[in-house]
């Protein structure tokens, strides 16, 4: 024991298997990966996109670089994990958000969903989804209140709530739209899927193109630096179970293509879902974990109180999934099934 | 020194331990059966009172009420001491015995749970003018607003549900829109972020005064005050 | 190292040492032992009944009365209930002064009635009050026990009203339904709901400890 205590042992994040990139360098490419959808948020949505993903950037970090000081540790932001945790944030937020709102959320990001863990590598949960998750529990309204894309003059001037005062409501803003989603919930009506595909609609800044969100996911697992088993998955199952029903009954549910291309599915399955630390570790453990994420999808948005339902789902996933990798522990070579369940 | 040796030390004597069981039982007996007596006249007061605040609110301007139910033959009768049950409506009449107006009890699946409201029908206008919920397990702050929204609450100060000409069927049903896009006076105003909860009160309206109102405006000779 | 023993000894439940040893029994609930912030008992009131300030400090009360008057009977049973039967018998007491304060609180309020709904009848299952029962009034006198009860009451109630003022204020704009805040303050729904309780507790929890970890190390 005492050798082992003394020697210097080389703490690395989980997952222990190495990929063969550090994780800065992989973080940075999350991040080039991320930035086509960022850019054309702001390109649909114009300064009021811009803004909120700037501010719950800026919030995570500076969030990240604080609590490191007041724990007298090294301070971590030169990894990228808090940019992406900002940027990721502020790609679910609705484009109008108030920017307090948005700051708030970037502080429980990191602090709530990731410092309480003991930092990058021991989060539980995908940070950006925590954030997220409880500005949808604080603030119901201002997070379901969306703003039209490609209104006019929208480089020039931003929405009436963006610079609401802290700690204020947000003004409502004469024109709101309606997600495909929650008119699909609501009024039964559902949206094109070509202007789904393109982003021609309304929703949160990042989750509305799902041809760049793909590229993104191509682009990182053809470097490696994803497991593109997960959003496979997530996909699948979502096209399969709502396909079913569709042929059951094409009236009450949605197509298939409407629920692949809709909501935040595209971005959640891609980027969120993917997290590292919060996802299993074994291949069949992936596949279990983004079926599961695909069922809840379905069921929370056909069924469900609410119009989306990708965020829970997804946190119900992370929660689950140290438990499924237990499950399907890989036999050791050389030992009986028995031996190594035991 | 430890309980287990204490245990061991003193061996059980089912006597006292029964004795002590059943002393304790009678005492506490006792005490409640004393609260039960005490408080049940003023438990009681307590909750006709909260009812009677809520029809007088629901109908205004009325100073008695008397207590109906729709039998199954749908004939209306009069409702004496407190064997409640069923579908029950509270008529409200004025000083001089005028019927005023009636306060209709109805429930429905809201976002939570089951929602109970009181509404107030006027039979002479043929409108709901009135309206309180007596039960919800609403979202607090949220859903809770279908009973503290002013805006919300304005909606039924004359609401259409008037009759059509065989007084057997709703002119126009009861029905919630989006919040700003009320045109009509039989649409309830509904609340953003409250989606649910709105739609579910007129819901809850709607299949209830289809069902009840062509029963009660047939009837509405049943409502007369008569003195005893 | 000497004066921690002596602090140590006061708080216990047997602690007689010096000073006026009925102010230790009381004062003790308060903050040493505080039943909520140190002990982390009756976790359920606490987390679901702490949305209002009117409605946690109602809670607050009722469960100080159930466990004075259980402490009392007890406390003046403690000879004659056998050891065996002790834990159904300390049940049975408490349960019957829940049924009791159910009843007086629709005696007072229908409205505060339903405010608090089931949790009145689960106040029987505090073990906040099973544990003063067993670990207190079953070993010490009555005028003790009253002492230690009320200790721990307002103690409860404290830290009831602590989560319950936070989460009125940030969740609802309102202190005692009295509008304290702007009017176009923001509200957050999620303080009134069961998280922002896990939420609020957590915080004071970090308080509390901040606290007596400087008081440690000064």
């Amino acid at each position: 024991m005492e050798a082992m205590l003394n020697r210097t042992l080389n703490i690395s994040t989980s997952p222990h298997i190495t990929k063969g990139s550090s994780t800065d360098v992989i973080m940075q490419n999350v991040v080039w990966a991320l930035i086509p959808v960022a850019l054309f948020a702001v390109y649909s949505f114009g300064m009021s996109a811009f803004l909120v993903i700037a501010t719950s950037v800026i919030s995570a970090v500076l969030t990240e670089h604080f609590l490191c000081r007041i724990s007298k540790q090294e301070s971590t932001i030169g990894d990228w994990s808090a940019v992406i945790t900002g940027l990721l944030l502020g790609l679910t937020l609705p484009p109008n958000f108030p920017l307090w709102m948005a700051f708030v959320g970037g502080m429980i990001a990191i602090g709530l969903g990731k410092f309480i863990f003991g930092g990058l590598g021991y989060n539980v949960f995908n940070p950006a989804l925590v954030g997220r998750a409880v500005l949808q529990a604080a603030f119901p309204v201002a997070i379901t209140t969306w703003f039209p894309a490609f209104g006019e003059g929208r480089f020039t001037s931003v929405s009436v709530s963006t610079f609401t005062a802290p700690f204020m409501e947000p003004a409502v803003d004469g024109f709101t739209g309606a997600t495909p989603l929650s008119a699909f919930k609501f009024d039964n009506v559902t949206a094109d899927s070509m202007e789904l595909a393109l982003g021609q609609i309304t929703g949160s800044t990042g989750e509305t193109c799902a041809l760049l969100i793909i590229l993104g996911g191509i682009y990182l697992a053809a470097r490696k630096m994803m497991d593109w088993k997960i959003p496979v998955a997530i996909l699948a199952t979502v096209f399969a179970l709502s396909g079913i029903l569709y042929l059951v009954d094409s009236q009450a549910y949605p197509s298939p293509v409407f629920m692949l291309f809709s909501g935040g599915l595209m971005l959640g399955a891609v980027f969120m879902a993917t997290d590292m630390v919060a996802s299993p570790m074994t291949t069949l453990g992936v596949v279990v974990y983004g079926a599961i994420i695909g069922l809840l999808t379905v069921v929370i948005r056909i069924w469900g109180g609410l119009p989306e339902g990708v965020m829970y789902a997804i946190l119900l996933a992370n929660a689950i999934s140290p438990h499924i990798d237990k499950m399907i522990r890989p036999r050791v070579y050389g030992t009986t099934k028995k031996k190594a369940s035991a | 020194m430890s309980q287990a040796q204490q245990i061991q030390a003193a061996p059980a004597n089912s006597w006292k331990m029964l004795q002590a069981m059943v002393g304790i039982g009678i005492l506490c007996a006792l005490l409640i059966v004393l609260t039960f007596q005490g408080t049940l006249e003023r438990i009681e007061n307590n909750r006709a009172e909260a009812l009677e605040k809520a029809i007088f609110n629901v109908i205004p301007g009325i100073s008695k009420k008397k207590t109906f139910t729709i039998g199954a033959d749908n004939e209306i009768m009069e409702v004496k001491g407190d064997e409640a049950s069923g579908q029950l409506i509270y008529a409200g009449y004025d000083e001089n015995n005028e019927l005023v107006g009636l306060a209709i009890e109805a429930a429905g699946m809201g976002y939570a749970d089951i929602i109970r409201i009181l509404y107030g029908y006027d039979p002479e206008k043929q409108v709901v003018f009135g309206f309180n919920v007596m039960e919800t397990k609403e979202t607090p702050g949220l859903g809770d607003k279908i009973e503290k929204d002013p805006r919300f609450l304005a909606n039924f100060e004359a609401l259409d549900v008037s009759l059509d000409e065989q007084a057997q069927d709703l002119n126009h049903d009861v029905v919630t829109v989006k919040q700003g896009e009320k045109e009509n006076p039989w649409e309830i105003d509904g609340i953003t972020g409250a989606t649910i909860s709105s739609r579910a009160i007129g819901n809850i309206i709607r299949s209830s005064t289809e069902e009840l109102l062509p029963v009660i405006y047939n009837n509405l000779n049943a409502f007369t005050y008569e003195n005893e | 190292m000497s004066d921690q023993s002596v602090k140590k000894g006061e708080s216990g439940f047997l602690a007689t040492l010096k000073g006026s040893p009925s102010t230790d029994e009381f004062i003790k609930g308060l903050w040493k032992d505080n039943p909520v912030f140190v002990q982390v008992l009756g976790m359920c009131p606490v987390l679901a009944v702490s949305n209002t300030a009117i409605n946690a400090l109602a809670m607050g009360l009722a469960t100080t009365f159930v466990m004075l008057m259980s402490n009392i009977l007890v406390s003046s049973l403690r000879n004659f209930i056998p050891k065996q039967v002790r834990i159904a018998s300390y049940i049975l007491i408490i349960a019957t002064f829940v049924t009791i304060t159910d009843y007086m609180i629709a005696f007072i309020s229908v409205e505060l009635h339903k405010a608090l709904g089931a949790f009145i009848s689960l106040i029987v299952v505090n073990c906040l009050i099973l544990s003063r029962a067993e670990a207190f009034a079953s070993k010490n006198t009555i005028g003790k026990s009253i002492l230690d009860a009320l200790g721990m009451g307002v103690g409860f109630t404290f830290a009831l009203f602590c989560l319950g003022a936070v989460r009125e204020i940030l969740g609802n704009g309102t202190f005692f339904d009295m509008a304290i805040l702007p009017g176009s303050f923001q509200e957050w729904i999620v303080m009134i709901l069961p998280a922002g309780g896990f939420f609020t507790l957590a915080i004071w929890l970090l308080i509390f400890n901040a606290a007596k970890a400087k008081k440690a190390t000064a």
